[in-house]
């Protein structure tokens, strides 16, 4: 079977981009930083297992796992570090978090 | 075969612009699960039949319907994007061109493919199912990281639960309080009692 590894390359790759726009555009909403981040490991996937059925190694469909645990841990712990900032300062504009700052 | 790919993979790029580019973030979570669906049909193509129900049942069950939840507790103004997105317009097309250049010259580096067989750590099963030599490797080889990454997963649940505990009274974080720490005097905490020989204290 002749797998076709560029194209799911340049479909992370695309994806990356897409993501890192996004990041850098929305700069000033917490929570589409967080969505942005989803989107770049959701290429990392991408790669690990296009590289996987590449050359018919199973690592990098265990190493996908591993990423997926932590991007769940760390949109978790974001999401709540977005929530009690929430609810202390009633907005989730980065540039008004100055509080060490001031 | 091949137009399977290119209709995961046009959906999957269409909608990951969406989420980039719509203005309620609401639309842009349901855009990414609607990516994550896609996704999984993109692995689901390269035979990682494992990680694609992965994939579909952890983030589209769990992480996006949390995103789904938290976007609907906060406030509807501050979800909404403001009007002064221009201001990093041409910063963001600078760096994702970059990225891309990048990434892209990558791409098309990459000519190894089968050739290099003889140094696969671990080759992909032919007798067996996907799910059980995944599962194999992981309780054998990988078992440390394994328990590891399952231990992040309970630090990370902790850590969240404990974060948005209702209330300032923490019942699972005791704060230093110094007023009541100079308050204490002697005669409310200690108390002296003589005690007989052998008749323990009445």
């Amino acid at each position: 079977m002749s797998f076709g590894v560029h194209s799911y390359l340049l479909v992370s790759a695309i994806i990356f981009s897409i993501g890192v726009f996004g990041f850098f555009l929305n700069r000033r909403h917490i929570i589409h930083l967080l969505i942005s981040i989803e989107l770049i490991l959701l290429a990392v996937n991408i790669n690990f297992v296009a590289f996987s059925a590449d050359i018919s190694d199973l690592t990098g469909q265990v190493f996908c796992v591993f990423v997926l645990t932590i991007a769940a841990a760390e949109a978790a712990i974001g999401l709540a570090i977005l929530v009690i900032y929430f609810r202390k300062r009633g907005t989730i504009d980065i540039d008004q978090a100055t509080q060490l700052r001031d | 075969m091949e137009i399977l790919f290119y209709l995961f993979s046009s959906i999957l790029i269409f909608c990951a612009v969406a989420v980039v580019c719509v203005r309620n973030t609401l639309y842009s979570v349901l855009f990414l699960i609607v990516a994550f669906f896609n996704t999984g049909g993109l692995f689901l193509l390269a035979g990682a039949e494992f990680l694609a129900m992965i994939l579909v049942i952890v983030y589209v069950g769990a992480v996006a319907v949390l995103f789904l939840f938290v976007v609907m507790m906060l406030d509807a103004s501050q979800t909404q994007p403001n009007q002064q997105l221009n201001r990093y317009r041409w910063g963001s097309i600078g760096a994702t061109c970059i990225f891309a250049f990048e990434l892209i010259m990558v791409v098309f580096q990459w000519t190894h493919g089968s050739k290099a067989v003889d140094r696969v750590a671990f080759p992909l099963p032919k007798y067996i199912g996907n799910t059980e030599a995944l599962g194999e490797l992981l309780y054998t080889h990988y078992f440390y990281i394994f328990q590891i990454s399952g231990l992040i997963l309970l630090t990370a649940m902790i850590g969240a639960i404990v974060l948005t505990l209702p209330g300032d009274g923490h019942r699972f974080l005791r704060k230093q309080n110094v007023k009541d720490q100079l308050r204490r005097s002697k005669k409310d905490t200690l108390m002296l009692k003589h005690v007989d020989f052998r008749q323990g204290i009445k």
